[in-house]
């Protein structure tokens, strides 16, 4: 079924879309009744505040954490409680906030370990990958570890763009960088995205995530408060005063 | 009649040692059940306190340090005192790293005890042991005491000689039993009393989340070392009732990892980490069935060796002992996989702050 | 230089230490690539090393018997190595994977009843004595001798300790090329660094785990027959002896860096001959039959200074 280029809110096939989704670790439940999707490309942001289950809606389509109801489908096919692996096997690429890197293998086997599944073409994907993050080709054989945050950042989306990514989730890409990197990693998402891989970010920042994404939503104690368009949420006046004032009115 | 004493010495040896092997297991019990801690340098610490009882409680010899003479029970309290002051350097140094180190220095520390007793032989009499221990009650008959202090208050050497005499032989041994069964039930109840303790509750909310114990400001370390001790002197006097009960020990033969501490975890975590009534089921359980699984595969092999003439009674024993602990080490990989929880699962003391 | 002094030194001394340290390598090799990749302490380690110098003495005896050749212990060692791999794979398989998401103590508490199960199930098949594993004095390697006494620096090393040093090296470069250069190999490195970042990066974890598995039981068996060529004789608790030095060369080099290990099994071996050596006055500076205590020693020094080894492995 060909996927149409639209961000209508009704499109009938989101390439990924989490469906009244209940979850937690243990006995909590975090994440009651979560309802979002992702149409090719698209980015979307997910906002809100510390402890909102934005992270551990990412988690719950790796099949990280448990699902307990609700369905998780990529494009309509049924991926509820797969095995991290498979999902990424599959074609969702997943970039975690923290510990995004193999701090012992060097920049470039990092790159080979994010086409674990991929069979050929290798070699060109990493070349394709230093075009996009040039910064990472002077340090190819350096250890992920030794490099700075952004750079960081910079390895880990590009390890998880090794392979064929349906769909790109980005856990916090920008925290705890410098402005500078801050923005070039926006500047990065709007390319990689341009380049036709839909992206979905958790974003602390929400204000310049807001900025790049098509849409957004805001999650609130697990659950859906607000959803809209960028611009939309920007100019929303309750959505302001929540989470676009006080601190992070950074830049 | 000689059968049924023959079984009731039996039952009773059974009770012994599996009261032995039950204060083993509650020691364990307050280590690993409270605390978390991985030891499995159990037979380290029995052998401490069966050493330091011996020396200090046997009657003067020539071939290793002591002995000393002295009360039985003195002996047993600086057992206990040893065990835990060992227990307590190596706790300093190995607590607050992850489990897992603390395994592996448990058993480095056990191997080094068993070193030293075989290599200081002028203090232990090496690999050839220390023999003629004194026993709780059978010790009275021995002639040293009843020819001193407080004993010859009462009676003089004849008269006592005479009361010995006129005695079956095996009279100190239901005293023996109940003596041990009685440490056994003195431990269990203080540990009860430590569990139900905001101590007891303390451990229990270190064990599940160590981060938000340390973070409501317990002091982390010193309560597990605390525990690592308490489980440690338990341990002492364990070996001290073990060497009561063998009147010979040696560092190989007696505190084998494989018999001292490997039964012992099988003991606790079939009977039920965490549960102390758990840990003394256990060891009697346990206990039983490995005491009587040597009768039963004796039996059998006395059959096969009558049936089959070319066998040889004595290699089939030796390879029969080593299938029955291939077996009890089986049973712990089931226990441990089907029902972690044991028997009798541990039951928390209510009144725990909930986290979430 | 070579005086008497210098000859006893070298040759009972150093070589022996080397040669030991060689053994404590490879095994300490197995043990830090399953504590950092499985992230558990494997007490089981030593019996796989010591069933493994066992299949190799049952198949050379089995070859001798039925053919009548003398099969070199390390031609022997390459069906024993097939066995012991399998092994290793049934017990995790059957023993340790159902605790994967379990606390990992559980795992060590599973391998510590393995370790008593493996050793139980050799001593039930071959009994407990020890069996002589190669007959005959090792003399000294001719050549060896000749040109190292014409240079007078007489040298007295037997064949079997060159191929205990050459085997211990060509393992170790081999473990460089499959750590550094091949897929898998990367991998396991990978896992050793975040398992759960290997997961989501879509790595087969269970895949990096067998290979771990594969890789630590041929390094344990290779110690095993080495062990067995240096002592000629084999018996069922030189698995359980070697395990705390073992783990000693595995905290020394730090966990999960396998060359740590192999330093660090060097160091040890080193350390338990030299200890022995008459260093002040006439006597041994610490008595032979305190020699596993070196270890232990220096392990818990270790412990105490730098928890994470000489070449910052991990700590938990």
């Amino acid at each position: 079924m060909p996927i149409l280029v639209e961000t209508s809110l009704n499109n009938p096939q989101p390439v990924l879309s989490l469906n009244g989704l209940h979850a937690g670790y243990g006995e909590t439940e975090i994440l009651h009744d979560i309802n979002l999707y992702i149409n090719q490309d698209e980015i979307v942001a997910i906002i809100g505040p510390n402890g909102a289950g934005k992270s551990t809606a990412m988690k719950a389509v790796l099949g990280i954490l448990t699902i307990r109801e609700g369905t998780v489908l990529l494009n309509g096919g049924n991926i509820t409680n797969t095995p991290a692996n498979k999902v990424v096997e599959m074609g969702i690429s997943y970039v975690p906030q923290t510990h995004n890197v193999f701090v012992n293998l060097s920049v470039q086997e990092n790159l080979e370990m994010g086409a674990w599944t991929r069979r050929d073409g290798i070699p060109e994907r990493i070349q394709t990958m230093y075009e996009l993050f040039p910064d990472l080709k002077s340090k190819r054989k350096q250890a992920a570890g030794s490099l700075s945050g952004g750079q960081r950042q910079m390895v880990a989306m590009a390890k998880a763009l090794m392979v064929d990514a349906k769909v790109l989730l980005l856990d916090e890409p920008t925290a705890g960088l410098s402005p500078k990197y801050r923005g070039e990693i926006f500047e990065t998402i709007q390319k990689i995205n341009s380049n036709g891989v839909p992206v979905l970010i958790v974003e602390q920042n929400a204000k310049q995530a807001l900025g790049v994404a098509d849409r957004g939503y805001v999650l609130v104690d697990g659950a859906n408060r607000f959803t809209g368009t960028g611009q939309e949420l920007l100019d929303d006046r309750e959505v302001a005063r929540m989470f676009l004032g006080g601190k992070h009115v950074e830049n | 009649m000689d059968q049924m004493l023959g079984y009731f010495l039996y039952f009773l040896s059974l009770l012994t040692v599996g009261g032995i092997y039950a204060m083993l297991a509650l020691g364990l019990n307050v280590q690993w059940g409270f605390a978390g801690l991985f030891n499995v340098g159990i037979a380290g610490f029995a052998a401490v306190g069966a050493y330091t009882y011996a020396i200090l409680t046997t009657a003067g010899s020539t071939f290793h340090l002591g002995g000393f003479g002295l009360p039985l029970a003195f002996g047993g309290i600086v057992a206990m005192l040893l065990a835990g002051l060992i227990s307590g350097l190596i706790g300093v140094i190995c607590i607050r790293l992850r489990a897992d180190y603390l395994a592996i220095a448990t058993i480095g520390i056990a191997e080094i005890i068993k070193l030293i007793l075989k290599n200081e032989t002028d203090i232990t009499n090496g690999p050839r042991g220390i023999n003629k221990i004194p026993r709780a009650w059978e010790h009275l008959s021995e002639e040293r005491f009843y020819t001193s202090a407080p004993m010859s208050w009462f009676n003089d050497a004849q008269g006592w000689e005479a009361l010995f005499d006129s005695l079956p032989n095996w009279w100190w041994q239901p005293m023996f039993t109940l003596t041990v069964l009685l440490f056994v039930f003195i431990i269990y109840r203080m540990l009860e009393r430590a569990r139900l303790s905001p101590w007891g509750r303390m451990m229990t909310a270190i064990r599940e989340n160590e981060d938000a114990a340390q973070a409501a400001g317990k002091d982390v370390t010193r309560r597990r070392i605390e525990a690592f001790v308490i489980g440690a002197v338990i341990m002492g006097l364990a070996g001290a009732f073990f060497a009561q009960h063998l009147r010979l020990i040696d560092p190989t033969n007696t505190f084998d990892p494989a018999k001292m501490t490997f039964l012992v975890w099988v003991m606790l975590i079939a009977g039920g980490s965490g549960n102390n009534r758990g840990a003394i089921l256990g060891a009697f359980l346990i206990w039983t069935i490995w005491s009587s699984s040597e009768l039963m595969i004796d039996g059998t092999i006395k059959l096969l060796v009558a049936s089959f003439d070319t066998l040889d009674a004595g290699i089939l024993k030796s390879r029969a002992g080593y299938l029955r602990m291939l077996l009890i080490g089986l049973i712990l990989q089931f226990i441990l996989q089907r029902y972690p929880s044991g028997i009798l699962p541990e039951s928390r003391p209510a009144a725990t702050d909930k986290r979430t | 230089m070579w005086d008497s002094f210098a000859f006893e030194f070298v040759n009972f001394y150093l070589v022996p230490g080397i040669v030991l340290g060689c053994i404590y390598a490879l095994g300490a090799i197995g043990i830090t690539l399953t504590f950092g990749i499985l992230r558990f302490a494997n007490f089981a380690h030593g019996e796989i090393m010591m069933t493994g110098s066992y299949l190799t003495w049952t198949f050379s005896a089995l070859v001798g018997s039925v053919f009548g050749w003398a099969l070199h212990p390390l031609i022997a060692a390459i069906p024993a190595i097939v066995v012991a791999i399998f092994i290793s794979l049934l017990v995790d398989r059957y023993f340790y994977k159902p605790f994967r998401n379990s606390p990992t103590i559980m795992i060590v508490i599973a391998s510590f009843g393995m370790m008593l199960v493996i050793r139980s199930a050799v001593q039930t098949l071959w009994g407990p004595n020890q069996i002589t594993f190669v007959k005959g004095i090792a003399k000294p390697n001719a050549w060896v001798q000749e040109v190292s006494n014409n240079a007078e620096l007489l040298l007295l090393i037997p064949n079997k300790h060159f191929w205990i040093m050459a085997g211990t090296l060509i393992i170790t470069l081999g473990l460089a090329y499959l750590l550094g250069q091949t897929r898998i190999g990367k991998a396991m490195r990978a896992v050793s660094d975040s398992p759960e970042l290997a997961q989501a990066t879509g790595i087969d974890v269970e895949a990096v785990i067998r290979a771990t598995w594969v890789v630590g039981g041929f390094c344990a068996v290779m110690a095993g027959v080495f062990m067995a060529m240096d002592t000629q004789f084999i018996e069922t608790t030189m698995g359980f002896r070697m395990l705390l030095p073992m783990f000693a060369a595995a905290i020394l080099g730090g966990i999960g860096k396998p060359f740590g290990a192999v330093v660090g099994g060097l160091v040890i071996g080193l350390a338990e001959e030299l200890s022995a050596y008459p260093w002040i006055g006439d006597a041994p500076l610490i008595s032979p039959g305190y020699k596993t205590g070196v270890a232990f020693t220096i392990m818990v020094i270790m412990l105490i200074v730098r928890p994470s080894g000489l070449f910052k492995g991990r700590t938990f």
